[in-house]
């Protein structure tokens, strides 16, 4: 295999782009070399060419449920607050005075028309709109609000069941192109709900590891990994789950264009056919949660929702659905990432959602059964991507056998790296 | 007939103590023993929180306790494989009051948490529900519930699979 000059190939400045040229020499339809996970220009363009320039998640809609109230977000390493105003009408703002800079909100959440800088007390709408600014004959009089700028206000917000996405570019495709296939993926995830709707109102276990986002990307959609990062708890809870990612399975891994990826485990939840038996959950414990989904989509399909469950699908950057958890990739830098976590949770379905945190946290976060060994593996590969040999990662599990669907999307075995290769073909057409 | 609060601060301490000593030592089996049969072992974000319906870091019930302490035993817990090296203090120990019969003791723990992604630094205040069950010579003590509310509990924090 051929050795890239990592240290060399640098941007300059007479207008050749010799970092996409790098990039480009970086990832390859089989295999991506070790520093597209360590190097900080590398990173760096990630930030500009990802995550300032397309659809980010950035929050729920049913974190902010009434007028005025606001929640502190994040766009990767920015900081920005998502606010609801008094029509309605949601925004992603820059944390971030317009003044000399401070941060404006320093509160995790709450309810107000206003944000008051600590600094110089400059206030500003929770639209962004400077409102005033103490004594201002020094600015000309109050007049002088039309000419000073408010707060920076993220181009671009939209929402699609509730997930609010947003797009630090004036202009681009809209979030229903961004998600492509992606958006029915979240309408399976609403539909599991009597009432249509998802709420996020859990709160959040954040998770911080020493490892570049991607391998966290990568990981997400990767089937397999489960049976041996997870066999210890597998083992002994008698979990189904290590069965879904075998070589027997009839789950398919998935690319859904645009970067996003999915284990489609429905197939397997169909051929054994128990109503959410893809949640561990018996009917007979949660009798409230399916009498109101058969009263609202009737027995049949109610049935079939239940068997069907949950997807299992990787939206690009940042939005992780994994069945009864939804996770939001954060990056900090090159080798620092925070999974933030919460719980799903249905609305109108009070005895499943009680079931569902106790569930997640289990599974999740710091100290959780499993990923706490998810993390453990983000790093230790971080650990050894830094090692000079042999430089390159292989993508080519399943290569030979990978076929398209009736939708005409890539799909391999569960336990293929279908998901990886569509992740990368995506990532070097943002990145270069 | 013992009192509740027949568990006197020297008593609490010792038992604190050797909890601690166990836990750093990943002495599984010993540490198990000393939750009763009903305990919880509760890391929250958020201490205001309802656990039932808000995240936690750990909220466990005895059968959960069973399984981590079954999941470490596994050799296969690759966040702890291999063990996090650990020293922990505790300080600051009260007796807080009595709940039902049990005695509430609190007090402050602070870990020193080394792994080869380097050194890890874990400050909480500890609340534990210490419960006289018969046994021994006049009776043992276990805890009926721990939790820990960490400095930095609503942070991001790092991987921490080993027992708090």
């Amino acid at each position: 295999m051929t050795a890239v000059d990592v240290d060399h190939a640098r941007t300059d400045h007479a207008g050749t782009d010799a970092l996409a040229d790098r990039i480009r020499s970086l990832v390859l339809p089989d295999r991506v070399h070790g520093s597209i996970y360590t190097d900080p220009d590398v990173y760096a363009r990630e930030l500009e060419r990802i995550w300032y320039a397309t659809w980010v998640y950035v929050g729920h809609a049913s974190e902010v449920p009434e007028p005025n109230d606001y929640v502190r977000k994040t766009i990767g390493p920015q900081q920005v607050v998502m606010t609801r105003d008094k029509t309605g009408a949601i925004h992603v703002l820059h944390n971030r005075c317009s003044h000399r800079g401070n941060l404006v909100c320093d509160a995790e959440r709450g309810n107000a028309g206003s944000f008051r800088c600590p600094y110089h007390g400059w206030t500003f709408a929770n639209t962004g709109d400077l409102l005033g600014f103490p004594f201002n004959q020094g600015y000309g009089g109050s007049r002088a609000r039309a000419e000073l700028p408010g707060l920076g206000v993220v181009p671009r917000v939209e929402a699609y069941r509730g997930f609010v996405f947003a797009s630090l570019a004036p202009d681009g495709p809209t979030l229903r192109e961004h998600l492509g296939a992606a958006a029915e993926r979240l309408d399976r995830l609403c539909r599991l709900s009597p009432s249509g709707e998802v709420e996020l109102t859990a709160g959040w276990v954040k998770h911080e590891v020493t490892a570049n986002w991607k391998m966290l990307v990568e990981n997400e959609t990767d089937g397999y990994h489960p049976q041996f990062v997870h066999s210890s708890i597998f083992s002994i809870s008698g979990s189904g789950i290590g069965a879904l990612y075998s070589d027997k399975s009839t789950a398919v891994t998935r690319a859904l264009g645009g970067g996003h990826t999915e284990n489609d485990l429905s197939p397997e939840f169909r051929r054994l056919g128990v109503p959410m038996g893809w949640a561990g959950t018996p009917e007979a414990k949660i009798p409230d949660y399916v009498a109101a989904m058969r009263a609202a989509y009737g027995t049949e399909t109610a049935d079939e929702i239940m068997i069907d469950g949950s997807p299992h699908v990787m939206i690009f950057p940042n939005l992780f659905v994994a069945e009864i958890q939804l996770f939001q990739i954060q990056p900090l830098a090159v080798d620092r990432t925070v999974q933030h976590v919460t719980a799903i949770q249905f609305k109108g379905a009070p005895d499943l959602n009680r079931r569902l945190v106790t569930q997640c946290v289990g599974s999740v976060g710091p100290a959780g059964m499993l990923l706490a060994d998810d993390a453990e593996m983000y790093e230790r590969n971080q650990r050894g991507v830094a090692q000079r040999q042999p430089e390159w990662l292989d993508l080519t599990r399943g290569v030979h056998r990978e076929r398209v669907d009736d939708d005409g999307h890539t799909i391999g075995t569960a336990t293929d790296e279908t998901s990886m290769r569509a992740m990368w073909r995506h990532y070097r057409e943002l990145m270069t | 007939m013992t009192t509740a609060l027949a568990i006197g601060l020297r008593e609490a301490e010792q038992f604190l103590y050797r909890e601690a000593r166990l836990a750093d030592a990943f002495a599984l089996e010993e540490w198990e023993a000393l939750w009763t049969d009903d305990a919880v072992y509760h890391v929250p974000v958020d201490p205001d929180a309802d656990p039932r319906t808000h995240m936690s870091i750990v909220f466990d019930n005895r059968g959960r306790i069973a399984t981590r302490i079954k999941q470490l035993q596994t050799g296969r817990r690759h966040s702890q494989r291999p063990p996090s090296r650990l020293c922990r203090s505790v300080t600051n120990v009260e007796i807080l009051g009595a709940e039902g019969g049990d005695t509430v003791v609190g007090s402050v723990v602070q870990v020193l948490e080394s792994r080869d992604r380097g050194t890890t630094w874990w400050v909480g205040r500890v609340t534990h529900r210490l419960r006289r069950v018969p046994g021994g010579d006049g009776g043992e003590l276990r805890m009926a519930a721990k939790t820990v509310v960490l400095v930095d509990s609503d942070r991001p924090l790092p991987t921490m699979s080993f027992l708090l």
